[in-house]
């Protein structure tokens, strides 16, 4: 039960930690100031989610890890995140597509962990619920705008869904973690949530005049439980764990 | 400064005597401290030199983005993630900010972003240098962030009332800045001896180009004497730059770090160091764009402004279509 | 270069119940988006309860000019201030 808890919270942790940095890389490089400020907010709440996540999961791990030395001292096959949040940024449209779709399932997610039977759980995501909640109001608005923008932004936009869409289906993948953790309670069963993520992706889709793509996930290593990331991953562990790495046991 | 070598009209300043009725209302408000506000009449040379100094200023928050965010993926905890990313967005808000005071003046963004990618505006010079360590970031905020606050303390009480405003609000969130620097300064100076070793070296590559921050002696300036006549320069670069070593040096001195200059002593008579003057060659070389990094700064720039257009313009599209949508429903 | 996005000025009520006040401006496509830029832009340091927007361009204001007609004739109105009328100590607080 504790492994199994363990590895949930590393899956929460991580898809912020991943997708936070992923966002922040766009720090000074936005099409528009307003924006670059909108994005290092949306950034910073999910580090900041990350930092609850990590240190619970270090606490119920009882190895005396720390969020910092989970974050920047475990190799990619420990990371649990979905593939979706490790993939390139793309362009504007493409990494704020993978936004809504991350973002419309981190919502739908939080919301029921509100009420986890793991009180420690139940308490981060009331927190975060808040976040994701502007979270989804943006991306979404920014999706719907683009979509129905000129034929251009109209043109990307769906290019980015072709992309992304079937990475978009691994988060409602339920593996015996899942299935444990759900019947504790702790967790909602991801698979229950998809049609509801999907009724409403669907609608946003409408409104931003582009079409959900016939595809389904079929990376059958999937993210989550660390069996076969992209070969993204390595990469943005490169950076982000470099100096913890070169110098090791360092007060920074 | 963040603004340097801004050019004012270039001829002398006027006696009131001198002026027309309208000009000297305008000079005796200025002297009284009653803020020019953007309706109100004003020389057209206060308004252009106004618009090169503001323009220029907001032009370095939004390229001095740059060589800090260069590490924002680097960082080495995630808290240091996070304070990094909420620093360097906050050199976005306050180039946004500078560009609305700008704008009260008849100039738009989107304007004065060309020009600075075309190069008929400048940026300050110090950001065309790289940061090659974790400690340059502790070194920028220290030392960068720690000269433009001697410079924007005063600009709080600058004549023209936007310009005014923006650097009230820029200076209270800019407090935290210089001290995240200092403390990631701290940690080093205390840490490894190869932390130490970067933090020294952070130090030596910095301190020059800090100086330089202020911009040459402009002690006969005429562009100066009608800037401070105007008030919107309210010391000269000289005395700005004292105060900035005299309160710097000690703080070097605590981190049990050398200053790199030999020269370096206090002098009782005039209370304050005495200090080498920067390579003002190298200065001018690097304003003319060769710098270490004038390329990549420029480039990163014009990329994000060229690859956002379709972005700019699809969002304006989607809100003019579904206005057009209104208009016809109602 | 393409079409500047509309300039908008923003008017945020603080934590503690006064007025709407300008804090500055930005550029956003719409209304709705302008309020989203403010949030980000504007509140990142809790500074707000409430967000208005208005398009610059709407917004109507006096001429420096008129100064002297518009608000110099309130300056003689003395009585309209309490501190006008002397009440003895003896009434107490009023």
């Amino acid at each position: 039960m504790a492994d199994a808890l363990f590895e949930t919270l590393l899956r929460l942790g991580d898809n912020t930690l991943i997708l936070g940095h992923r966002v922040s890389e766009w720090c000074g490089h936005a099409p528009v100031l307003e924006e670059d400020i909108a994005l290092a907010n949306t950034a910073l709440d999910l580090l900041g989610q990350t930092s609850l996540w990590l240190e619970y999961a270090g606490e119920i791990e009882g190895a005396g890890r720390s969020a910092d030395d989970l974050a920047f001292l475990r190799d990619a096959w420990d990371f649990h995140n979905v593939l979706l949040v490790e993939l390139p940024n793309g362009d504007f449209g493409q990494t704020v597509m993978r936004q809504y779709l991350f973002d419309q399932f981190n919502l739908m997610n939080l919301r029921a962990l509100t009420g986890s039977t793991d009180n420690r759980i139940a308490e981060i995501a009331e927190k975060a619920v808040k976040e994701a909640a502007y979270h989804v109001d943006r991306s979404r608005g920014t999706v719907v705008g683009l979509g129905d923008g000129t034929a251009e932004s109209h043109e990307r936009m769906q290019a980015a869904l072709n992309i992304l869409w079937p990475y978009a289906l691994e988060l409602f993948i339920t593996d015996d973690t899942d299935a444990d953790m759900a019947k504790a309670g702790v967790i909602p069963d991801p698979k229950t949530l998809e049609a509801d993520y999907r009724a409403t992706i669907e609608a946003t889709l409408a409104e931003a005049t582009l079409t959900l793509p016939d595809a389904h996930f079929g990376h059958r290593g999937s993210g989550k439980d660390g069996r076969m990331h992209t070969e993204h991953l390595g990469h943005i562990l490169t950076q982000m764990q470099w100096l913890q790495r070169a110098y090791p046991g360092q007060a920074w | 400064m963040y603004a340097q070598m801004v050019k004012s009209t270039g001829e002398g300043v006027k006696t009131l005597d001198e002026m027309a009725p309208e000009e000297r209302a305008f000079q005796e408000k200025v002297d009284q401290d009653i803020r020019i506000e953007p309706r109100d009449w004003m020389p057209e040379g206060y308004r252009k030199t106004l618009i090169r100094q503001i323009g220029q200023h907001a032009h370095s928050e939004i390229v001095g983005q740059l060589p800090e965010g260069n590490w924002i993926t680097r960082a080495p905890t995630l808290e240091r993630k996070m304070i990094l990313l909420a620093k360097v967005q906050d050199e976005a808000g306050h180039g946004l900010y500078l560009y609305s005071a700008a704008e009260t003046l008849g100039v738009s963004r989107d304007e004065m972003t060309e020009m600075l990618l075309s190069g008929k505006m400048k940026y300050s010079s110090i950001f065309n240098y790289p940061t090659l360590t974790w400690a340059d970031i502790g070194a920028v905020g220290w030392l960068v962030d720690g000269a433009a606050i001697m410079n924007q303390v005063p600009l709080q009480r600058t004549s023209y009332g936007p310009y005014s405003r923006a650097m009230v609000r820029i200076c209270k969130e800019e407090s935290f800045h210089q001290r995240q620097g200092y403390d990631i300064m701290m940690k080093m100076a205390q840490g490894s001896e190869a932390q130490k070793r970067m933090a020294q070296d952070a130090l030596n590559r910095f301190w020059y180009p800090s100086l330089m921050m202020f911009g040459p002696s402009d002690a006969n300036s005429v562009h100066s004497e009608q800037s401070l006549a105007w008030k919107i320069k309210i010391n000269t670069n000289d005395e700005l730059r004292q105060k900035f070593v005299d309160q710097t040096v000690p703080q070097a001195e605590y981190l049990g770090l050398s200053v790199p200059d030999d020269t370096l002593a206090w002098n009782e008579d005039k209370g304050g160091y005495d200090y080498s003057e920067p390579d003002w060659d190298e200065f001018f070389d690097v304003l003319k764009g060769a710098g270490p990094a004038n390329h990549d700064r420029l480039d990163a720039r014009k990329q994000a402004w060229d690859d956002g257009a379709w972005v700019r313009d699809g969002l304006l599209a989607h809100s003019e279509k579904k206005h057009g949508a209104k208009v016809a429903a109602e | 270069m393409s079409k500047e996005w509309p300039l908008w000025e923003i008017f945020i009520r603080g934590q503690h119940g006064l007025s709407h006040r300008h804090v500055g401006s930005l550029h956003a496509p719409d209304a709705e988006t302008a309020v989203k830029n403010a949030r980000d832009v504007y509140t990142r340091r809790s500074e707000g309860v409430s967000i208005w927007v208005v398009e610059a361009r709407h917004i109507t204001a006096t001429a420096p000019g008129d100064k002297g007609p518009i608000f110099e004739p309130s300056e003689s109105k003395v009585y309209r201030h309490p501190t006008f009328y002397d009440i003895p100590d003896d009434v107490g607080h009023m």
